[in-house]
C-alpha cells in the first residue's frame, strides 16, 4: 500500500529536517546500483533504503554461502526461512532490503560486473550513482572508464579486516547548499548598502528614551559606533588587537549611566562589545568562490554549459554590477537582544536587500541563458544568492589517474609516510592485496606479505602491520562494514542530493585504532 | 540451522596458551539500553548479535513511532506503538540462533545496582545527558575499593553513543579508571531556553511565538481541559501551532509552521540511519575488542562530522581530579556564613562541572536528618522554601558541615563539605 503524502512526512520527519522537501524528491527521483551484496555492500544499501531513494539495483553473480550468511545482516534475516545456500545472493539481498521500506523499488541483475562490461556497457548509463564493494582492481578500472565517460558518479568500497575503503570518482560535483557548519554572518557593516545606511541613520542613540536604548539591537550599536571611530580615524576600521579592544572600549562607553555614575544594565551593549570581531569582518569574497569565478568553465559559457556554471557565472556577473565588488546579501541576521519592532525592521532591511540582489541575479540568469539559447527549469536564484559564499565544485580524479604510473600522485603518497601514524599504509596495503590478487586470484596468506608488496614496486620498510592485513584474509567483519556502510550512504546522498560537500577522494578508517584519513590520490 | 562462518581477524593461535574464542562469548552478557525516543537505533542488538555477542538485555521505556522509521531498521510500519524493547527482542531471538535477547520495557532509573551488577558491559544510545549521567553514577556506585585501591573485578565498562544529524560521537568509560562522564561535562553545549522575559513581551524569532502559545498560553486557556501537553498529539501541536501563528501576526514574524512548531514543542533533534549506523558500528567494535582483549579499546573518545566530506578525532578525555561522580574527593562549597541557602542551590544549578537540574539538600543537625530544600515534592518544598532566603549560619550551618545532595543526575547522593570563607 503506497504511503500517503502525509505518513510519508511524518516517517522522513528527522531527515526532512535535514535536507528539505527538495532533497528528499531528489532522493526519490535516484536510482542507485550496488555491485556485490556482500555485509558493507547491503550495511550501504540499508541506509539509502531507509531514508527512501527510488529505486536501486544490486548486481551481484555469487551465490549465497555460509560465510556470506554469517556476516551479512540481511542475508540472515532471510535465509533461517528457506534453507540456505542454494539462493543466488542478488535476489536474497534484494527482498529483505525491500522489507525495510515499501516505497523503494528494489531491482537485481544476476550477473557478474564483468559479464555486463563485456555484453551491455551501456547498462550503467542509467544510474545516478553506482557503487562498487569488493570489487578486484581490474573490474575497478573498467567500471571506471565507463562510468567515467557517462559521468555517472562511481563509489568503490572495500571493508578488508579492521580497515574501511572508500574511492569516490566524479568529474565534476557541483553544490549549492553546503550548509556549512560555522559560517560567519553577512552582516556589510564595513560596507553598509544604502537602505542599511538609511536605517542606521534613523536611529540617535543619544535622544532615545531607556527602554529604548537597552532594546537597540547590537548591529546598530556597532555601526553608530563605527562611524564616529572612522570619522576620527581617517577612515580607518580597528585592524589589530589593540584598536578592537580600544574600540570595544568606546563601546562599552555608550553604556548608559545612573545617576550615581554605575553603568545601567546594557545587555544589548555587552552583546555588541563581545560580537565586534565578528562584526569587523571584511566584506570579500572567499576565495573558493573567486578561484570559481576564475575558472574557464565559468567564463566561456555556451549551450554545452551546464546550469550550475551558468548560475555562477550571473552571480560573477552580479558581483561585477550591481554587488560593487560583493556577492549578493545573505539576508539573515542572528537573533539579538531587543524589542520585537526593531529586529524585525532590522532584519527585513537585509531581507529586502537579499531580495534584490537575488533578482539581479535571476536577470543576469535570464540574459545568459538567452544568450546560448537554454533554458534552466529549476533555477532558485533566491538559494542561490543566500548560498553564494558557499558555492563548491568537488572534482575526484579517474581511477585510471590514481594507478597510472605517470600520473600516480607520489607525493601525497611519500609526504604522508613521513609520519608513522598515517593511514596511508593501509592504502599501499590494499593496493598490494589487490595486486596480489590479480595475479594469483586468491587472497594473501602470511607468507606471501613480501611478494604482495614487491609488486607495486614500492620501497617500504615492511611495517608491522603487513602481518595483520594478511591475517585477516579478506575478511569482512561487521562492525566494519557497517561503519562503511554509513558513511557510503552518506557521501552517495550528498552526490544525490548535491547538499552538503562529499569528501575528495579517498577515505580509509581503522577499526583497530577509530582513526580515519582523507586521501586525495 | 546455521553456523556463523568466519568471524574474525583474530588468529586464536597467535596468543600464548591459545584461547577459546566461542567460549570467551559465551559468557559475555550485554546489556544495551537506550531510553527516550532517540536518534539512536544503533544498540540494535543486530549489530552485536552479529559479532557473536550470545545473551543481551536491553532497556528502552520507549514505544516505536511512525518516524522512527527512516532509521530504527529493526522495526517496521506494523510494530507501531509497540515497546521498542520488546519488537527489537523478537525481530533478533527469532533470527539469529542462539542468541538471546531480554527485553525490559522500563526506565533505566527503574532498576537498582542489583540489576546492573549482573552484566560484563553496558552499552548507551541515551537520549539525554541526565541519563547518561545516572547511568554513570550508578557504575561508579558498583566499584570497590580495598585499602583505597580499585578491585578491577568490580569495574563495569561504558559505551557510550550518541548523534545529532550528521554528528555524533562515541567513548569508552572504564569507571574509576578514566575519564567518566562528569569529567567531561564541560564539552556537552548547554541547552538552549530562551528567556522568559523574550517570550513573554519581545518575541522576534517564530520560536519565540512558538514558546509562548506551549508555556504562557496552554496552561492558561486549557484548550484540552486538564491534558498537559503531548507533543506527539497533532491535535495538541495544531493548537500550539495556530496560536503561535496569531502571535507571530501580532508582530509581523514570519517563518511559523507546524513543521517548526513540532521540532520546538518536541525538542526534536534531526536524524538519519547513516550517521546512527557508524557511530553504533564504532561502538559495537569496541565491545568487541573489550570483550576479546583482542585489540586495545579506543582511548577514550571518538568524534564524527561528515558535514564536509567525512571528518573523526579522537582524543583521550581526561579525569577531573575532583569530579562530583568519580573522584571519591569529597566536593568542597566554599560560602561565607552570611551567604544565603539560595547561593548554594543557585551554585550546585549553574556550576558548569555540577550542572544539577533539581537539586534537594538535607544535612545532620543535633544528631537529626534535616531537609533544608527539596523541589520535587510540593508539600516539602513550600514548607522549605523560606530557608532559601535564610543564611547558612542562620539554618544553624557550621564550617565543614557535610550536606548530602540528591539530584537526577545522580543516582547517589552527593556529600558536599561546607567551607565559611568569613
Amino acid at each position: 500500500m503506497a504511503a500517503t503524502k502525509a505518513s510519508k512526512e511524518q516517517k522522513y520527519d528527522r531527515q526532512l529536517r535535514l535536507w528539505g522537501d527538495h532533497g528528499q524528491e531528489s532522493l526519490e527521483s535516484a536510482h542507485v546500483c550496488l555491485i556485490n551484496a556482500t555485509a558493507t555492500g547491503t550495511e550501504i544499501l540499508k541506509n539509502l533504503v531507509l531514508p527512501g531513494i527510488g529505486a536501486f539495483t544490486i548486481v551481484d553473480g555469487h551465490t549465497v554461502s555460509g560465510e556470506d550468511v554469517g556476516n551479512n545482516l540481511n542475508l540472515i534475516f532471510w535465509v533461517l526461512m528457506v534453507d540456505p545456500l542454494d539462493f543466488n545472493r542478488a535476489q536474497a539481498a534484494t527482498e529483505l532490503l525491500q522489507e525495510l521500506n515499501s516505497d523503494v523499488s528494489g531491482n537485481f541483475v544476476e550477473e557478474s560486473p564483468n559479464k555486463l562490461l563485456d555484453n551491455n556497457p551501456e547498462f550503467f548509463n542509467r544510474f545516478t550513482i553506482v557503487i562498487g564493494v569488493q570489487l578486484p582492481e581490474s573490474t575497478c578500472l573498467r567500471l571506471d572508464s565507463v562510468l567515467w565517460s557517462a559521468s555517472v558518479p562511481f563509489l568503490v568500497c572495500k571493508s578488508y579486516g579492521l580497515i574501511g575503503y572508500m574511492r569516490l570518482v566524479v568529474q565534476e560535483h557541483s553544490v549549492i547548499e553546503s550548509h556549512p557548519d560555522n559560517a560567519l554572518e553577512d552582516l556589510r557593516l564595513n560596507q553598509p548598502f544604502a537602505e542599511l545606511k538609511n536605517h542606521i541613520q534613523s536611529y540617535d542613540l543619544d535622544s532615545m528614551d531607556k527602554k529604548d536604548h537597552s532594546h537597540t539591537p547590537w548591529i546598530i550599536i556597532v555601526a553608530k559606533h563605527l562611524e564616529r571611530w572612522l570619522s576620527e580615524h581617517n577612515l580607518q576600521p580597528p585592524k589589530n588587537y589593540k584598536e578592537k579592544e580600544a574600540f570595544r572600549q568606546f563601546i562599552r562607553e555608550g553604556i548608559r549611566k545612573k545617576e550615581n555614575g554605575v553603568p545601567e544594565d546594557e545587555e544589548n551593549f555587552e552583546e555588541a562589545i563581545k560580537n565586534v570581531n565578528t562584526a569587523l569582518n571584511p566584506t570579500k569574497i572567499p576565495s573558493t568562490v573567486e578561484d570559481l569565478f576564475n575558472s574557464e568553465e565559468c567564463n566561456d559559457v555556451t549551450s554545452q554549459t551546464p546550469s550550475f556554471w551558468v548560475m555562477l557565472r550571473a552571480v560573477k556577473e552580479f558581483a561585477l554590477n550591481e554587488g560593487n565588488g560583493s556577492l549578493p546579501v545573505r539576508g539573515t541576521i542572528p537573533d539579538m537582544i531587543a524589542d520585537s519592532q526593531k529586529f524585525i525592521n532590522l532584519q527585513n532591511v537585509y531581507r529586502e536587500k537579499a531580495m534584490q540582489d537575488a533578482a539581479a541575479v535571476s536577470k543576469h540568469v535570464e540574459c545568459l541563458l538567452q544568450s546560448i539559447g537554454k533554458y534552466i527549469a529549476n533555477r532558485r536564484c533566491r538559494c542561490l544568492g543566500k548560498n553564494s559564499s558557499f558555492l563548491r565544485v568537488v572534482r575526484c580524479r579517474s581511477l585510471a589517474e590514481e594507478y597510472s604510473v605517470d600520473t600516480v600522485n607520489k607525493d601525497e603518497i611519500t609526504s604522508s609516510m613521513d609520519n608513522p601514524d598515517s593511514e596511508m599504509v593501509f592504502y599501499l596495503m590494499l593496493r598490494s592485496v589487490d595486486r596480489f590478487y590479480q595475479q594469483h586470484s586468491r587472497y594473501p596468506g602470511k607468507a606471501k606479505v613480501y611478494t604482495a608488496l614487491s609488486l607495486i614496486n614500492v620501497r617500504l620498510c615492511i611495517h608491522p602491520l603487513c602481518y595483520d592485513d594478511c591475517r585477516y584474509g579478506a575478511a569482512e567483519p561487521h562492525t566494519v562494514a557497517a561503519f562503511l556502510g554509513g558513511s557510503a550512504a552518506q557521501e552517495a546522498i550528498k552526490i544525490i542530493s548535491h547538499q552538503f560537500v562529499p569528501f575528495n577522494n579517498t577515505f580509509i578508517y581503522n577499526a583497530m585504532s577509530q582513526t580515519s584519513a582523507t586521501l586525495q590520490l | 540451522m546455521v553456523r556463523f562462518g568466519s568471524r574474525m581477524a583474530v588468529d586464536g593461535g597467535h596468543r600464548d596458551g591459545g584461547c577459546d574464542w566461542d567460549g570467551r562469548w559465551n559468557h559475555v552478557t550485554k546489556f544495551l539500553e537506550r531510553p527516550g525516543p532517540f536518534t539512536h537505533p544503533d544498540f540494535e542488538p543486530s549489530t552485536e548479535a552479529l559479532s557473536g555477542f550470545r545473551l543481551i538485555h536491553v532497556v528502552d521505556m520507549d514505544t516505536i513511532d511512525l518516524s522512527n522509521l527512516n532509521r530504527q531498521f529493526l522495526f517496521r510500519p506494523k510494530d507501531v506503538g509497540r515497546p521498542k524493547a520488546e519488537v527489537a527482542a523478537d525481530f533478533i531471538n527469532s533470527r539469529i540462533p542462539g542468541c538471546k535477547v531480554v527485553p525490559h520495557f522500563k526506565k533505566i532509573q527503574d532498576f537498582d545496582d542489583s540489576f546492573y551488577r549482573q552484566f560484563h558491559i553496558i552499552v548507551c544510545g541515551l537520549d539525554s545527558i541526565i541519563a547518561r549521567r545516572w547511568m554513570n553514577g550508578m557504575l561508579i556506585s558498583l566499584l570497590s575499593y580495598e585499602d583505597g585501591v580499585l578491585d578491577p573485578s568490580s569495574i563495569i565498562p561504558l559505551i557510550d553513543g550518541g548523534t545529532e544529524g550528521f554528528k555524533g560521537n562515541a567513548r569508552v568509560v572504564l569507571p574509576g579508571m578514566t575519564a567518566c562522564i562528569d569529567c567531561t561535562l564541560e564539552l556537552y553545549p548547554p541547552q538552549i531556553n530562551f528567556p522568559m522575559c523574550t517570550i513573554a513581551s519581545m518575541p522576534r524569532l517564530p520560536e519565540h511565538c512558538i514558546e509562548y502559545a506551549r508555556i504562557l498560553q496552554w496552561p492558561k486557556d486549557k484548550p484540552f481541559g486538564e491534558t498537559s501537553l503531548d507533543g506527539d498529539n497533532p491535535e495538541h501541536i495544531q493548537w500550539v501551532f495556530e496560536r503561535a501563528q496569531e502571535r507571530a501576526a501580532q508582530f509581523n514574524i514570519t517563518g511559523v509552521t507546524y513543521r517548526l512548531t513540532q521540532g520546538v514543542v518536541k525538542r526534536i533533534i534531526p536524524a538519519v540511519a547513516s550517521t546512527n549506523a557508524v557511530i553504533a558500528a564504532a561502538c559495537a567494535t569496541e565491545v568487541f575488542k573489550i570483550a576479546t582483549s583482542a585489540y586495545i579499546p579506543l582511548n577514550n573518545y571518538l568524534v564524527f562530522n561528515d558535514v564536509d566530506g567525512l571528518y573523526t578525532y579522537t582524543f583521550e578525555a581526561e579525569r577531573k581530579e575532583n569530579c562530583s561522580a568519580c573522584s571519591q574527593v569529597p566536593q568542597d562549597l566554599q560560602f561565607p556564613s552570611s551567604a544565603k541557602l539560595q547561593d548554594v542551590l543557585e551554585y550546585l544549578t549553574e556550576n558548569a562541572s555540577l550542572q544539577m537540574k533539581s537539586p534537594a539538600i538535607t544535612t545532620t543537625l543535633e544528631g537529626k536528618n534535616k531537609t533544608l530544600y527539596l523541589q520535587s515534592v510540593k508539600s516539602i518544598e513550600e514548607r522549605t522554601r523560606p530557608n532559601l532566603c535564610k543564611t547558612l549560619k542562620e539554618l544553624g550551618l557550621s564550617d565543614g558541615q557535610e550536606l548530602a545532595v540528591a539530584d537526577v543526575t545522580t543516582p547517589q547522593t552527593v556529600l558536599f563539605k561546607l567551607n565559611f570563607t568569613t
